[in-house]
């Protein structure tokens, strides 16, 4: 029922970006594309910090191990796309298990420190081997639409749809999974390790496989990010592009998947929104170059000011003012809690329960 | 609880639904695209009163220092050219947004540029890995991919890249020149090669190569940029006793190595390419520098006597016509940057441009720009010819030897031209360089 209710939900939304893909100009269709591989990435993320309560600021390297699977699959062996993406996916996932074992026996600020570790030193293995992955001059890739759509047919249209398609697979089956079982023990060992673990629950386990499935995203978006780029080089893949995702997944709401929409068009489209702003209004070159740093700065602390969980958690708060009685309320209607402490609502933000006596015993 | 998402996500569903298709129909209404336009519109971003041009430039990030003058510098240009009364009545609009040296993000604004603003080329795209990710897709796409800002040889492959054109001298040439001066100046002498290991480094060894004999090499030592201790890499060359060092490095670099080499009191003649020399630049670095290392240097008398070669006139010989007019339109358009060597390099590729849109006449198209250039291009602010024809989108053609002298590169002797290739001598240039017009414009 779940899977059905999904695939409508996920075909109506192709249907809307295939209307969106005609209509909007070419450039447009490239930011589609792009927003596509923001969002798989960040719902990868934020299913593994919203959901398993783990935290990675490594995101980007993952993203680049991806990329360059991907890149040395379609040089080398000449992979059509829908072989490439599962098996970058596949490779990053691999990746995933190496990081996350260690990732398991970690928290905090020690899981932080050590997955930022690997975001700063991954991506120079490729200066390391200039011989496999071309230096700092990266892999070039090149991908043409088929020619069954015409000689005419604008490719950045054809990379909008492939994207948008594989973006749409991915939420589907996080989305899935979220509800499942799996899911549900994610929760579980979130919020309480320790009564999870006294539950039945291998508390390890399940934090390995939430890195898994969040590198196997993080993979996936970086083969999507290299045919978009149409090149593979290290300096796609630098420190801010992993906070950047975090940022992402913050904006949106922590463990929604709507979230990780928000928190990609938010970086998608702010800073060309804000630059084209920036420049009809004959600003100097060095201020107008710096503004959308800035903007994207105020627009990170207005929303975590105003929607500490994100825009999809206020979103959630404001329609549940507005709307007392709208279908998105029903099931709660009963109790009434606010957005965030409905913690068993797969769809809601994730909120960091107040720490309760056991859990402080737990982590000292 | 399942109840309650049967119905949400519908309901949800048909209201994202309605509300985007409404906003798709709206913005086809206002006709994206947009190469159409006003009677003189001879191509995208042309129109009877303006040449919109685009560029990717980094000015924030890493690469910023410096190179983030270059783009405003040609614009200050552009200025004096449109208020001067333009390229055949059309005023130049330079657009150069920031990329901040990320190739995805100079995808990104390169897609932006070329189908949201129409702009008729691409013009100075900055850096070697940034402009690798979008060389192709210009090209694919027609678009003029006009002077860009590296000298990695990749750019002349008119074959495979018929709409780049490459501009400064490439990194082979430059290798080739400095070889020559050090083969003649040095011989006997014991020589080390310290350079970056990416196509800028490789290619300057390349080049040097093809002159210094091998049995004079001592040693050869590479550093990658993100790694800034290179203090094993300074010992190695110490070790190898080699008497003159030959660097392809970018000015950090050349920085660091200075301060190691005072560190471990080596001290061998450093001859070092143009792309990590300029002195203002080295000095303020060489100072900084120390100063995180607690210790008080002066820079310009760290840089005295570096080797190094040049593609343009020297900022301080104030008698030649270019300087001169690039410095009056430094002080009436970009004041408020320093008039180094950054803004002497925008100016000077400006004013390239400036030349080819004039080549290309009173309707230019895409193609017809490139086939003005490739017709050859007046020798303008370079010190040497261009090479610009058919089968040549490379650009200039030689430089002369400097030698670093309380803070200014001074020229020493004539200038020099070679080619790429192994067995192509490096010749003394015969001609002098055309005085700057009167009028300032091509």
């Amino acid at each position: 029922m779940t899977l059905l209710r999904h695939l409508v939900a996920a075909a109506v939304a192709g249907a809307v970006i295939w209307a969106l893909s005609v209509q909007l100009n070419a450039f447009r269709d490239f930011q589609m594309a792009e927003i596509a591989v923001y969002v798989v990435a960040i719902a990868g993320l934020s299913l593994l910090i919203g959901l398993s309560g783990q935290i990675s600021l490594g995101h980007g390297a993952f993203m680049a191990v991806g990329a360059y699977a991907a890149a040395l699959l379609m040089l080398h062996l000449n992979w059509p796309l829908w072989a490439v993406f599962p098996a970058s996916a596949a490779v990053t996932a691999l990746a995933g298990t190496v990081v996350g074992l260690a990732a398991a026996r970690l928290s905090g600020p020690y899981l932080a420190g050590a997955t930022l570790m690997l975001a700063v030193a991954l991506p120079s293995l490729a200066t390391q081997f200039p011989g496999v992955f071309g230096g700092d001059q990266g892999l070039s890739v090149t991908v043409t639409p088929p020619a069954g759509l015409g000689a005419t047919f604008p490719p950045t249209r054809w990379l909008a749809w492939v994207c948008a398609l594989a973006a749409l697979i991915t939420l589907v089956i996080l989305a899935n999974l979220g509800r499942s079982r799996v899911g549900r023990n994610w929760r579980a060992i979130r919020d309480d390790p320790v009564a999870a673990a006294l539950s039945g629950l291998n508390v390890g386990a399940l934090r390995v496989l939430a890195f898994i499935v969040s590198a196997a995203c993080a993979g996936l978006a970086g083969a999507m990010l290299a045919i978009t780029t149409s090149l593979v080089s290290p300096g796609s893949f630098t420190l801010s592009l992993s906070i950047a995702l975090l940022a992402g997944a913050v904006l949106g709401g922590l463990g929604t998947l709507t979230g990780a929409l928000w928190g990609a068009l938010v970086i998608v489209l702010v800073p060309t929104y804000v630059t084209d702003v920036a420049a009809s209004h004959g600003l100097s070159g060095g201020v107008a170059a710096n503004i959308p740093i800035a903007v994207y700065g105020v627009v990170l602390i207005v929303v975590m000011l105003v929607f500490p969980y994100g825009i999809q958690g206020g979103l959630r708060r404001l329609a549940g003012a507005f709307l007392p009685t709208s279908p998105t309320r029903l099931g709660s209607a009963g109790r009434r809690a606010p957005a965030g402490e409905d913690a068993e609502d797969p769809d809601a933000p994730y909120r960091r329960p107040p720490v309760s006596e056991h859990q402080e015993e737990g982590t000292s | 609880m399942n109840k309650s998402h049967r119905l949400r996500l519908p309901v949800i569903a048909a209201a994202v639904t309605a509300s985007l298709v409404a906003a798709g129909c709206g913005s086809s209404s206002s006709s994206p695209g947009g190469s159409g336009g006003a009677a003189a519109a001879s191509a995208p971003g042309i129109t009877s009163t303006q040449i919109l041009i685009g560029s990717h430039q980094p000015l924030t990030g890493p690469a910023a220092p410096g190179y983030s003058e270059i783009a405003p510098a040609a614009n200050a240009y552009f200025q004096y050219v449109n208020a001067h009364g333009g390229v055949y009545g059309r005023k130049i609009k330079y657009t150069y947004l920031d990329d901040a040296y990320d190739p995805s993000k100079t995808t990104s604004v390169v897609h932006q540029l070329v189908l949201q603003n129409s702009v008729f080329g691409i013009f100075n795209g900055l850096g070697t890995p940034t402009h690798l990710a979008v060389v192709k897709y210009l090209n694919a796409s027609k678009v003029p991919d006009l002077f860009i800002a590296s000298g990695c040889d990749c750019w002349n492959n008119p074959a495979a890249y018929p709409y780049s054109f490459g501009w400064q001298l490439d990194y082979v040439r430059e290798g080739k020149i400095l070889g020559a001066y050090i083969k003649q100046h040095f011989p006997g002498k014991k020589i080390a090669y310290f350079y970056q290991n990416d196509e800028f480094g490789q290619d300057g060894v390349k080049g040097l190569d093809m002159e210094i004999p091998h049995s004079q090499v001592v040693a050869r030592e590479s550093y990658v940029p993100t790694n800034v201790n290179i203090a094993p890499q300074v010992t190695v060359l110490k070790g190898s006793g080699a008497q003159v060092v030959v660097s392809f490095a970018i000015p950090a670099f050349n920085a660091l190595f200075k301060l190691t080499s005072l560190k471990l009191s080596y001290n061998p003649t450093l001859v070092a390419s143009n792309v990590g020399t300029d002195p203002q630049t080295l000095g303020g670095l060489l100072e900084a520098f120390a100063k995180q290392g607690g210790a008080t240097v002066n820079g310009n008398q760290l840089t005295q006597g570096i080797i190094t070669d040049g593609y343009l006139p020297t900022l301080g010989s104030t008698g030649n016509s270019w300087i001169a007019l690039f410095k009056k339109v430094h002080d009436t358009y970009d004041a408020k940057a320093p008039f180094d060597g950054n803004v002497l390099y925008g100016m000077a590729v400006g004013y390239t441009f400036v030349q080819a849109m004039v080549k290309a006449g009173k309707n230019p198209t895409r193609a017809g720009v490139v086939k003005a250039i490739e017709g050859g291009l007046p020798q303008g602010a370079a010190v040497a010819p261009y090479n610009y024809s058919m089968t040549d989108h490379g650009g200039m053609s030689g430089a002369f030897i400097g030698i670093i002298k309380n803070g200014a590169v001074v020229q020493q002797g004539p200038v020099w031209t070679t080619d790429t290739t192994p067995t192509g001598p490096v010749t003394q240039f015969s001609g002098s360089q055309p005085p700057a017009p009167a009028s300032g414009m091509p």
